[in-house]
């Protein structure tokens, strides 16, 4: 029986707190990075979080919803968000101008479990706004490069227009410590100077080890079952798969049903999952 | 445990003796066929094992987790607080076994990592008077392991014919009977061995019985029957059996905001799986689309998921799904079909 007692009950988890837009970047028609940074400067200095954990946002009157952070634990005082406009939150989110205040709760969900990941390489495969979360893990692991041995990214975007954070990720092709593999699907005017086609494709470029790789996935439903395919195919237990899920969550710390797919909640024991969890939960993908 | 007896002539002053503890609550008449957890003006209208009012509409959930209730407060200026309003103290009299282990499971869900503060601020503040009764046709409480309570009530009443056998739970149930004075009673031999007949003749009492061994695997082999078909082709997705539910829990949260366009409140309300809405994400794309996904995802959550979760069935048998569906769905006839049928059909070939 629950210890009315002891049990802090005073510690409200569904309070937001209030959080400042200090820049935004557009990055695709309906895309935008922002930089945000809690009011309060102590908890602002003291916001720590997971690679692949996630935010609840509010927008006063509009309502909630879950987005994943985008930058990384290692870059402190402010937290990214990347978000697409989807409807009500997400439009409104995008309509609330510089400098603008809106409610922020967490950090939420379980992460990449990167105390096991490191020692090991790491493939980043992600698909469109699939970048978002990983673009945590990915700086994360560059910022810890000592910790990991091969670090690879493979980035596939419907075409140039819908490439999110352009710029660094070309950027990051100069670079010997990480390779860097992006690739539009389409490029009808020529103007793309690296590949054209699927991420799937990339695989022939790379050499991996798949005892010695964790792979993270993060994409749209038919890019996970493609690129899971190959990676079976290259050798990799199911356990070293890690993928992102989404699912409709409105509360974000378990309790309201939503997200659940069979007796995991994507909120608290995602949104990161092993392919083996996957396949042991129906419905999941 | 403490235990005194209370003869069933001092019920009604009992009851009365338990308005200085907090408001209390017991099951009365709601319309003519309906009985309801409401305060009590007259101890006399109390209903205590009236043939045809056993199960109240709503469970006891609906103290602690409201049917609307205003979680949060928000304007630009003030940005958003917390709305929750202190409540006075609630003594809750009559509640039956399989709705205590309710409780006791929607403790589980509200704690865990992050304890649901609007919850427990109201399940402090209400002390719980159990009662025995005696099962009908759709009580199967005895079936999910329900139908005793070890813990979680303050009082818990047993009758022995010409009184209850008063277990105390805790210390402010013994404040209860201390201070209830020539209330209360010593027990003798003749009460023990009819507290004895009456638990020995219990299980012979339901006509209702299921056996739940092995049925999280069960159901996983019976993923693709046909019943999920069936049963989501009879579905209304009324959404009834969820809010009758004592153990289920889905909320739904909602943004409203004032005529100043400013200022407001955040609001969360029961939701049920069954509803098309449950799963569907931005863009229109919905995790369980149809009817029977949909069934099949309330059921098998009664039955297989919250067992991984919690180590037991959500489904503690009270009986109110079945009794409310406006479809006829049978819901123990589900369990019962799903593990004895041994002819049964499916969509197709599980793979390897
Ligand atoms: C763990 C997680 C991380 C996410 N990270 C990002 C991100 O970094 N960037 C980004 O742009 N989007 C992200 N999303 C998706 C984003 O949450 C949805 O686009 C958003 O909820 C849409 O809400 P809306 O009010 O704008 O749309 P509406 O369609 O008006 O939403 C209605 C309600 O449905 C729910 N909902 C709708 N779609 C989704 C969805 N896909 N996932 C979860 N809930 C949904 C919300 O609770 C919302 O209140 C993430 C989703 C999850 C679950
Ligand atoms: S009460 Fe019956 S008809 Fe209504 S949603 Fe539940 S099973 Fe379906
Ligand atoms: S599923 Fe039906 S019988 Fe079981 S606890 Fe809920 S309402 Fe009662």
């Amino acid at each position: 029986m629950i210890d009315f007692a002891r049990k802090s009950l005073l510690d409200n988890p569904y309070l937001p707190q209030q959080c400042r837009i200090v820049a935004s970047t557009p990055q695709t028609d309906d895309t935008m990075l922002f930089r945000v940074r809690l009011e309060d400067d102590r908890l602002a200095e003291s916001f720590s979080h997971m690679p692949g954990q996630f935010v609840q946002v509010t927008v006063m009157g509009s309502g909630e919803c879950p987005i994943s952070i985008a930058s990384s634990p290692t870059r402190h005082g402010f937290i990214d968000l990347c978000i697409r406009k989807a409807g009500r939150v997400t439009d409104a989110f995008h309509n609330l101008g510089q400098n603008a205040l809106f409610g922020l709760r967490g950090p939420y969900g379980n992460g990449y479990p990167v105390e096991v990941m490191e020692g090991n390489s790491l493939l980043i495969v992600a698909g469109g706004i699939g970048m978002a979360p990983l673009r945590s893990l990915l700086w994360y692991a560059l910022d810890h490069r000592s910790r990991f041995k091969d670090v690879i990214l493979m980035y596939g975007a419907r075409d140039q227009e819908d490439f999110l954070f352009k710029g660094e990720l070309l950027s990051l092709q100069g670079r010997d410590d990480v390779k860097t593999l992006l690739v539009v699907e389409k490029d009808p005017d020529n103007s793309w100077e690296g590949d054209v086609g699927f991420v799937t494709e990339l695989f022939d470029d790379v050499d991996l080890d798949p005892e010695t790789t964790y792979a993270a996935i993060c994409g749209p439903p038919v890019m996970y079952k493609n690129v899971i395919d190959k990676l079976l195919d290259c050798g990799f237990s199911k356990g070293r798969i890690l993928m992102s899920l989404e699912r409709k969550m409105k509360c974000g710390i378990g309790k309201c049903m939503h997200c659940s797919v069979g007796f995991k909640y994507t909120c608290i024991d995602g949104p990161i999952f092993t392919y083996w969890d996957a396949i042991n939960m129906r419905e999941i993908i | 445990m403490k235990i005194v007896k209370l003869p069933k002539n001092k019920t009604n002053d009992f009851i009365e003796h338990l308005q200085s503890f907090g408001e209390v609550h017991a099951p009365q008449k709601k319309g003519k066929k309906s009985c309801a957890f409401q305060p009590v003006t007259d101890p006399s209208k109390v209903l205590i094992g009236e043939e045809g009012f056993l199960r109240t509409i709503l469970p006891l959930k609906k103290y602690f987790h409201k049917p609307v209730d205003t979680l949060l407060k928000f304007s630009p200026k003030t940005g958003f607080e917390d709305a929750y309003e202190e409540e006075g103290n609630k003594v809750i009299f009559g509640v039956h076994s399989c709705d205590i282990h309710a409780i006791l499971s929607l403790d589980r869900v509200f704690s865990g990592k992050y304890v649901d503060t609007y919850y427990f601020r109201r399940r402090k503040k209400v002390a719980i008077i159990g009662i025995s009764c005696v099962p009908d046709d759709l009580c199967y409480c005895q079936s999910m392991g329900t139908s005793f309570v070890e813990e979680g009530f303050d009082l818990f009443l047993s009758d022995v014919g010409d009184g209850y056998l008063v277990k105390v739970g805790t210390s402010l149930g013994d404040d209860m009977v201390s201070s209830a004075g020539d209330m209360m009673t010593g027990y003798g031999d003749s009460d023990i061995n009819e507290y004895k007949r009456r638990i020995n003749e219990f299980p012979s009492l339901f006509k209702t019985k299921v056996d739940e061994a092995d049925l999280p695997a069960i159901l996983d082999m019976e993923y693709k029957s046909e019943i999920w078909e069936e049963m989501g082709n009879r579905c209304f997705n009324c959404g009834i059996c969820s809010m009758v539910c004592p153990t289920c829990f889905c909320f739904d949260v909602n943004d409203e905001v004032c005529l100043d366009g400013e200022t407001g409140e955040r609001k969360r309300c029961w939701d049920s799986c069954l509803f098309k809405s449950h799963a569907m994400v931005a863009g229109g794309h919905n995790f369980r689309e149809s009817r029977a996904d949909r069934f099949k995802h309330r059921f098998l959550h009664k039955h297989q998921a919250f067992m991984g979760d919690f180590g037991r069935p959500s489904c503690v048998g009270c009986g109110r799904c079945t009794q409310d569906c406006p479809a006829d769905i049978h819901f123990v006839g589900m369990v019962k079909r799903i593990k004895d049928d041994i002819t049964c059909v499916h969509s197709g070939e599980e793979e390897k």
